[in-house]
């Protein structure tokens, strides 16, 4: 058998299977090297990191290289170079953040991060709320329980209307459904799309103006402005948190309304997640800053 | 006698069904334990009407009514998935699509393992089923081994898509990937696989040629090795007889490395053996080549099956699963590179001396594309399994254009192949009605798969960079759902991609049924014999 030959046509095996017939070609070279390299190469990279397991526990190779400490590494070197800052922000009174460009600069870069980590999932992660549902958007100047910085970080502290901290933010409308009839609900509905500018009966919202009076004003105010120390939201602007529609109005009026906000203090939260004091001064920071902080 | 046994044995099933669908606890299992009533009280019917009728003779020659069967339930099955994937692609890019009338059942997170599973076990495992028939008698000589059990295999797997599909919409699964069917569907799935065994088997043990072809050692290796897995990962304790719901036996990291050790070797053992058995047969056979090399298929096989089963934990990089496991499952997998590549080799330079066919064949076109993108696929899978890569690569798009380089273009261009191959060789067809239409099926395919792949590549690879970017702070720079509006774009492309995929395996269909309505009969049927 020549040279010659085998260029032109190899062995077979000899085998044939319904016409199929096997070359006897040697493994191709560059193929059967790579594959020992990287034989060579496995061998050498579980000897240098964790890898055989043993009765108890497994090699911890000689480089001595673990996952998590490289993570704790990178975490540690983080809050060592922002110590400084975070510290200072712990402590700071808030109102006075203002003055400090820098570390209010700091302040709204990480409020902002975690916003979009733990806020965003209700309030959006332009903080533009989700609008008529309920979800109150941050970049506005109405506030529901007032839009100073101090309220703001009280807000996110203690949250509203929850079960976790004992001093969260807490009102309650009553479900006006079980006090007046139908007709008296659609009086006081149509008042107050009068007195925020929307269509309205005239005649209605004449006779609503003697319910308002008597059942809504002592917390919304007699002219409807609202009160933020209570958390009654204004009525006369164009701002509706579940809507300023007739349906929606009648809605709300029936059957009121409760928004919950978690208590995101860490102290209110054994089960973790919550934020440091420095981490709720920023996020108030960033709140405050959006545009309509007061 | 026979008769007999199987008539009790149907009445009791259908007994037993009515009794479940009475006591059931939740939809699913009532709906299934109906169907299961209907079908062997419908079987009871039909053989009580038969009942001492004279038996037909014992057919002769290869056995391939249930080829036919099968070729028929891969393109349709093939279809019904490509379709679901469409649809859940636009549902990702346009949220609407998860219309409030047909909630829940058909929300994203319902459908998308209906896709998973119709694509791979339904189209993916009926085509293995019907082409391993198909291979294993020819390549032993010897006509299909058990008579009906055949057919047993053929319907019980079929049924077993059926429960596990209907079980998604309405809910029940044990939300483990590739895994999701609950613990009756796994045990009957367990039975057909066993039977499928004793079929292969059997066929190779009476086979007339002295050697086991090369297909047959994957084929074998998968069917034995899938078995293994199923049981394994599908250990659970059901709540109750009368309910879906079980629990698992592994909790904790143990289930989830349980989990990727099967979830990771589906996609070894199903996907990449029993395909490169697939494989092994129509190429030579397309080709009219001998294969390029026996050393090289004996030494890539046994690389392959040896390392493939240690590759799972790269699955589990970064999470509670001990860095030891994590490093071996990489190592593993970088190793099993070059053992993956033998197939692609194997396959490639049988077309030595037959290149000139890719511009007259599109048949052999579609295997070699099929093989290229089973060689970037599995390239990419090292690589992404490499921890530093993996940081970067992992629960992002690029993971899903990773699986669907390999599902869309290796698994689904071969099976193409083997069923234009099939079709007029089963039907007794001169030839194929329209090799016009398979170009037209190979260039929609294969522009579908290179838009879904690169959209996701760019997707995965953006997400990926911007989950990690952080400012001078070290303060995250994005938040979640800024990197899905962000991805709004390539995911009209990816779905656009299916869609292009889609219309081709369409195409496809329509050529195939032509074939079998239109294209001139061939004389006669060829006849057993071995090769020698």
């Amino acid at each position: 058998m020549t040279t010659e030959h085998d260029k032109k046509e190899p062995d077979t095996t000899g085998h044939v299977w319904d016409g199929i017939r096997e070359y006897d070609n040697p493994m191709p070279r560059w193929w059967l090297w790579t594959f020992y390299i990287t034989i060579i190469w496995g061998i050498g990279y579980t000897i240098a990191r964790p890898a055989w397991p043993l009765i108890e526990g497994a090699t911890p190779g000689i480089s001595g290289y673990s996952t998590r400490a490289e993570v704790a590494k990178d975490i540690e070197a983080v809050n060592e170079a922002n110590a400084g800052a975070t510290q200072e922000l712990a402590s700071i009174e808030l109102a006075l953040l203002s003055g400090n460009s820098e570390l209010q600069q700091y302040a709204v870069n990480a409020g902002a991060a975690i916003f979009r980590a733990n806020c965003s999932q209700c309030h959006g992660s332009g903080a533009a709320g989700v609008q008529a549902s309920g979800y109150p958007n941050l970049l506005d100047d109405d506030w529901l329980w007032g839009g100073a910085i101090d309220d703001i970080a009280y807000t996110i502290t203690h949250g509203i209307r929850n079960e976790q901290s004992p001093d969260s933010r807490w009102s309650q409308m009553p479900a006006f459904g079980e006090i007046l009839s139908e007709e008296e609900i659609a009086a006081a509905v149509n008042y107050v799309r009068s007195i925020s500018d929307q269509e309205h009966d005239a005649a209605l919202a004449a006779q609503g103006a003697e319910i308002y009076l008597e059942q809504c004003s002592a917390c919304h105010g007699e002219a409807g402005m609202g009160d933020p120390t209570i958390g009654a939201p204004n009525l006369v602007d164009a701002i509706w948190l579940y809507g300023g529609s007739e349906e929606h109005l009648t809605e709300t009026i029936t059957y009121s309304r409760f928004g919950v906000m978690p208590a995101w203090g860490e102290e209110y939260r054994p089960g973790g997640g919550g934020l440091d004091q420095a981490e709720i001064n920023a996020v108030a920071a960033y709140v405050h800053q959006l545009g309509g902080g007061e | 006698m026979w008769d007999i046994v199987k008539l009790i044995a149907l009445a009791l099933i259908a007994l037993f069904a009515a009794i479940a669908a009475n006591y059931a606890r939740d939809a699913a299992y009532m709906v299934h334990a109906l169907l299961i009533m209907l079908i062997a009280g419908g079987m009871f019917l039909w053989n009580v009407r038969r009942v001492g009728e004279p038996k037909p003779a014992p057919q002769v020659g290869y056995m391939d009514d249930v080829i036919r069967a099968g070729v028929v339930a891969t393109a349709f099955w093939g279809v019904t998935g490509f379709l679901v994937g469409v649809y859940i692609a636009f549902q990702l890019a346009f949220p609407v699509l998860n219309l409030d009338w047909a909630q829940p059942y058909a929300n994203f997170g319902r459908l998308r393992p209906l896709h998973t599973s119709a694509v791979i076990f339904a189209f993916g495992g009926n085509a293995l089923i019907c082409t391993s028939f198909y291979i294993v008698q020819r390549t032993c000589a010897t006509r299909l081994w058990g008579g009906n059990l055949g057919w047993f295999v053929f319907w019980g797997y079929n049924l077993f898509i059926v429960l596990a599909a209907t079980g998604y919409l309405l809910g029940a699964t044990q939300s483990k990937e590739y895994a999701e069917p609950e613990w009756y569907v796994d045990l009957w799935l367990t039975i057909v696989w066993v039977a499928y065994l004793l079929v292969f088997l059997g066929t190779l043990m009476r086979r007339k040629e002295k050697h086991i072809y090369v297909a047959n050692w994957f084929l074998l290796s998968f069917i034995v090795t899938v078995a293994m897995l199923h049981v394994v990962n599908n250990l659970s304790v059901p709540v109750s007889i009368w309910g879906s719901r079980s629990v698992q036996l592994f909790s904790g990291v143990q289930d989830a490395m349980t989990q990727w050790w099967y979830g990771h070797n589906a996609v070894g053992f199903f996907l990449t053996a029993g395909f490169l058995g697939m494989m092994y047969y129509f190429v030579p056979k397309q080709a009219e080549r001998p294969i390029f090399s026996y050393k090289l298929s004996i030494i890539h096989f046994w690389a392959l099956i040896f390392l493939y089963i240690w590759a799972g934990p790269h699955h589990l990089h970064y999470t509670a699963l001990p860095d030891w496991a994590s490093t071996l499952g990489m190592v593993f997998s970088v190793v099993l590179w070059m053992p993956s590549w033998g197939g692609m080799i194997n396959g490639l330079m049988t077309l030595s001396g037959a290149w000139d066919k890719l511009r007259t064949d599109p048949i052999i076109r579609m295997m070699v594309v099929s093989l290229g993108f089973y060689g970037m696929s599995t390239f990419e899978g090292p690589m992404m399994s490499i921890r530093a890569v993996n940081s970067l690569s992992h629960y992002t798009d690029w993971t899903i254009g990773h699986v669907h380089s390999g599902a869309l273009g290796w698994n689904g261009m071969i099976t193409f192949g083997a069923l234009y191959f099939l079709v007029p060789r089963l039907w007794n067809r001169e030839r194929l009605y329209s090799l016009s239409l398979v170009n037209w099926h190979f260039w929609l395919a294969t522009i579908g798969i290179v838009l879904y792949a690169a959209s996701m590549w760019v997707t995965g690879i953006m997400e990926g960079l911007m989950w990690r970017e952080v400012d001078a702070n070290g303060f995250l720079v994005w938040g979640f759902a800024d990197t899905v509006a962000a991805k709004f774009p390539m995911y009209v492309v990816r779905a656009l991609g299916g869609v292009l995929f889609l219309t081709g395996a369409l195409i496809m269909c329509y050529n195939l049924w032509m074939t079998v309505r239109r294209s001139p009969a061939k004389e006669a049927a060829p006849a057993m014999a071995p090769a020698e």
